[in-house]
Formats: C-alpha cells, structure tokens, sequence
C-alpha cells in the first residue's frame, strides 16, 4: 500500500484539529503582530541611530513574526502530539499499517501548511502597513519557502519533544525557554548596534539572530547572500536534527512488533 | 493453525515489565475460529496486558502467540492487518467528528478510496451513530464512543475483533446494544472476537469459552456451564430479619453446607443431595427468622471464588485500592 495517502489523512487530521481550535490559530496569528506594533511603536527612533539599516521601524520589525510564530508553531504541533501519547490514540494509530516516517511526514506537512498561512498574513499584514519588500515579488516567493522550512524544522523539534516527554505540560513548560532565544537575539535591533557587550555576543552566538536576519534581508535589504545562506543553513541544521531526533523518539514512543 | 485461520493460540506467554511483576505468567490459550472468548478477571489480572501482546503492541518476554496463523513477534504487521481492536480507553479525537475518525482509519487500514465512504456509512448505521456522525467526539456520551470505537476496529473487516473491555462504565442499555452487536458479529460475519472482561455477566452472555484469569495465571478455562457446573452444587442465601441474628442463622445454615464468605447476607454452599425444601422445612420446625431465602445457581464469580478464594468484586476493590496506594506513594 502507498504511504502517499496515509501522509495526507494525517495532516488533514492534523489541519482539521488546528482550525478547530481558535486558541491555536489566532494566538499565532495576532500575538506576533501585536507585539510587532508595540515595538514599532515604542522603538520608532532607533531608526534615527547612525547605521540603522532602515528609516521604517516597522519593515525592520516584520521578521519576528515570522520567528515567533514558528514558535507558536512548535508548542502546538508539540502538544498536540504529546496529547495523542497521553490519550492512547498514539497505540491507535500503531495499530493500523501506517508507516512510523508517514506518521511523522504528515503530521509535519499539517504544521508547515498552517506555517504558510501564517507568513501569508504576516505578508499581508506588511502590505497593508506599507511595508515595501525590498527584494520583490521573487523574495516573497522566497520568504514563503523560508517560512515552510522554519515551521517544518520548529515542528519537528516539537514532535520530538512530544515523542521524548509523552506530556503536553512539559512541552508548554519549555515554551519560555524556547522564547528566551527570541529576546536574546537581534529581534529589536541590529546587532552592530547592540551597546550591551554579554547582549551583542549572547545575539551573534545565538542561531534565532540569523533565521531573524535571513527574513529580514529579503525585506529591508533586497537579496543578500550571506544573510540567505546563514539563515537557510541554521533552519536546515535545525530541521535535520530534529527530525533525526523526532523520527528516533517516535520508534521508541510507537512501540509494535 | 495456517495463516488463513482466524484463530487465536498462545502458548506460555509471559510478559514482565520492568522493576515489576509478572503481569502475564505463562498462560496458555486456544480459541477457535469464529468464537467468542471471554477473558475474565479482576483489574490488574494481567487481561489488559495479554490483548496488548497478542495486538503487537507489546513483545512477550516468553512464550509464543499465533493470530490469525501468524506469530505476533515475526509477523507483527501481518497480524495487525488482520485483527480490530478496541482498547480499554476509547482514545479518540475529541476534535474529530465521527465521520473524520472513520476516514482516518479508512485510509490508515488501506481502504480502496471508492469503498471508504459507503463503508463508514455503513459502520454508522450498524452501531446507530448516522445522527451523530457529522459531530464532534467531545459531545459524545461513553456509550457513543464505545460504539464509534468498535465501528473504528470493524473498518477494513477484520477476521479478529480484540474488545478489551468494551463496556466498562456504559450504561445497562448500551451495554446490552454492543452485546447484541458482538453477538451479531460472530453470527453473521464468524469475526472470532476476544473479549476482557470484569462483568461476570458479561461473560456468562457473550462467551462460547470463558478463561478466568487471576495474577497473570489461568486459573479455570472452559464454557461457561462447564465451570459453573465444576462447582456443581448451588447456594443458599438467607437475609435475616434482625442483623442481631446473623450468628445464628449462620449456625442454623451450616447444618447444610459449608458457609461462603458474603457480605450481604448468610450463605453456605449445599452438601449433596439436600434442596432448598429441607431447608424451609427446618426453618419453619426451628422457628428462624428469616427475611428472605434464596437458592441460587452456581455463578462464575463462585468460580472464581473457588478458585482462587476470594470475589472478584472483592479482587477488584483490592487491585484498585493497591492502585491508589500506588499512586499516593
């Protein structure tokens, strides 16, 4: 039998459950932005330092959604997850011919289709606002790839953290931590301009800067390939070893002989 | 047993857990195609252990089983094709509907996409969930996700229904609905089905063979008239009028069987050859005061109780008061 179909069920299983669940879909969608427009609000004149990149607060502050919402993203593929480990339906699921890596695929493919409706209305919500993307209609094209990858590779993390914990609680319980990246990081401001030396190297060693940065290039800068390629290459190294990490748990969570 | 079997035989099964005990200690059982096998026993028996060896959820530590012809260790997604199964919990999608649910494990179980539809159709009518169908699980009763979960296990037509107990907490009337589905199951579609139980009754309706099992070990196995009738003789049970009178009744009682240990009322077991007509006799000519007396056939939890000494209504309470310690420790 072709897995093909069972990945399908799995994520409209997965879709199906998110659209069912206000509190899933609109926190994602309206937490980023709103914090987007404090910001913006509140650190309009940073943009009147000296080597600030753009004169528009707002372009410069569009990439953390994108970030934040992939975060969102994690928390509840993850507890969702973790809710079909605590309940049994994981042994349902088991018991059926279904494939350990369709499992996984589809469960994934559910959140990236949700991850790109997400970057949809960031997108939108950038347009409405004014914000000219730099890089043009192709880096929009772009920056919907980047989005699918994010949230395929902070879905993967987590699943992981789903398959390793079996609890929904824990999952939401290092949702916090995982947030800790974004504020230390160059969500706010360009790290050359960061005066805090510890806040400066915290951001520069902290991968979220990059991913935040490769966004923000396509917006405010136009095609800059050093900033592509760290951002790309940090989500790809993530995603990698979280689906290592997610399909390993996942064989020892779906026990069958 | 050739692969085109739908029989179940397990032989020395053993299952340990880890720092625990033996959940299954080297039970053997046979059940033949198209049978009804009732697993009876009090909570933590080993029952719920056994379905998940026998189901590919769990490997043995010991011991072999064959379902369906196929080993559940070498073969385990040749067994899992051809068995339903429903578990102790019904774990379903509370945001699923339950049209949704029987899609899903439609296209899980390999379904032609053609028949999928017509099929969970028919699955909704057959367990009476057709009004239902279109709306979500988090508003259905326990007895509409029971029935929805045994529709879920029926999907692909399985030859081997496991049902691990299947009614556990439903009411008396969708008790007795999924017991006439069970029972049509095997009448019209020889589904062997293997069911656990804690209800006496449950077994003593359904089953064609009943193994009793207590602390991971058969203890009796057999129809269910064959272990009624191992115990032969049936029982009298007196009511006193006063509970003053209890000591005396039990003394007056005891001249014709040996006593049992009940909680409700006086009883005793009756030697051979006596009835409940000698008994009235001596009531009336020794002037006992009863408030009521009863003869009653052999039960399967006086098999059970014979068996192992205790009720399993007692064997319950104290599996699940173990349980509680468990979980305050």
């Amino acid at each position: 039998m072709s897995s093909l179909p069972q990945v399908g069920a799995i994520a409209r299983r997965s879709i199906v459950r998110t659209s069912r669940q206000p509190a899933s879909v609109i926190p994602p969608l309206i937490f980023p932005v709103a914090l987007m427009a404090v910001n913006a609000g509140g650190l309009r004149s940073s943009t009147d330092l000296p080597g600030f990149p753009t004169d528009s607060f707002l372009a410069f502050a569009l990439a953390v959604p994108f970030i934040q919402g992939a975060l969102f993203s994690t928390m509840n593929a993850g507890t969702d997850l973790a809710r079909d480990v605590q309940t049994g339906f994981i042994n349902r699921l088991a018991l059926t011919a279904l494939r350990d890596w369709a499992l996984l695929t589809g469960q994934l493919a559910g959140v990236v289709v949700l991850g790109i409706v997400q970057v949809l209305f960031y997108i939108a919500v950038g347009l409405a606002t004014g914000v000219e993307f730099e890089s043009g209609a192709l880096g929009i094209l772009v920056l919907l790839a980047y989005g699918a990858i994010v949230s395929l590779s902070f879905g993967a993390l987590g699943a992981w953290l789903a398959y390793r914990t079996g609890s929904g609680e824990t999952i939401q319980a290092l949702f916090p931590v995982l947030f800790v990246f974004l504020f230390i990081s160059s969500m706010n401001a360009p790290r050359n301009l960061i005066g805090v030396d510890w806040f400066r190297i915290a951001a520069t060693l902290n991968p979220v800067s990059y991913m935040i940065e490769c966004v923000r290039s396509l917006i405010i800068t136009g095609w800059d390939a050093q900033a592509l390629a760290l951002g790309f290459g940090f989500v790809i190294v993530l995603g990698i070893a979280s689906l290592m990490l997610a399909s390993r748990a996942l064989r020892m969570r779906m026990t069958r002989t | 047993m050739e692969p085109d079997d739908n029989g179940i035989e397990v032989e020395g099964l053993v299952r340990e857990y880890k720092k625990g005990p033996r959940a299954v200690d080297g039970i053997d059982i046979s059940v033949a195609p198209g049978e009804i096998y009732g697993f009876l026993g009090p909570n933590g028996a080993g029952k719920s252990t056994t379905v998940h060896v026998l189901t590919t959820l769990l490997p043995p530590t010991a011991g072999t089983a064959r379902v369906g012809g196929y080993d559940v260790v070498k073969d385990g997604p040749k067994v899992r094709g051809l068995i339903g199964v429903a578990l102790q919990e019904a774990a379903l999608d509370p945001l699923l509907t339950g049209r949704d649910h029987l899609r899903l494990q439609a296209t899980l179980q390999g379904v032609r996409k053609d028949q999928r539809a017509a099929r969970a159709e028919e699955l909704l009518n057959r367990v009476g969930l057709a009004d239902a169908a279109d709306r979500k699980v988090s508003g259905y009763s326990g007895g509409m996700k029971r029935r929805l979960d045994l529709a879920l296990a029926l999907i692909h037509s399985p030859r081997i229904l496991f049902l691990d107990e299947p009614t556990t907490g439903l009411d008396p009337q969708s008790r007795t609905a999924l017991w006439e589905e069970v029972s049509l199951l095997r009448r019209e579609d020889r589904v062997t089905v293997f069911l656990t139980t804690q209800y006496l009754e449950e077994a003593d309706v359904l089953a064609d063979r009943v193994g009793i099992i207590d602390q991971g070990k058969i203890v009796a196995e057999g129809t269910p008239a064959e272990l009624k009738a191992e115990i032969g003789r049936p029982s009298v049970h007196a009511i006193p009028h006063r509970e003053e009178d209890r000591p005396r009744i039990a003394e007056f009682l005891s001249r014709f069987g040996e006593p049992l240990a009940t909680t409700r009322d006086v009883a005793v077991r009756l030697r051979d050859s006596l009835g409940l007509t000698d008994i009235v006799r001596a009531v009336d000519q020794d002037g006992v005061d009863i408030a009521d007396l009863e003869l009653r056939a052999p039960t399967l939890d006086d098999v059970f109780l014979a068996k192992t000494g205790r009720t399993l209504e007692g064997a319950t309470e104290e599996a699940d008061t173990a349980e509680q310690a468990k979980g305050k420790r």
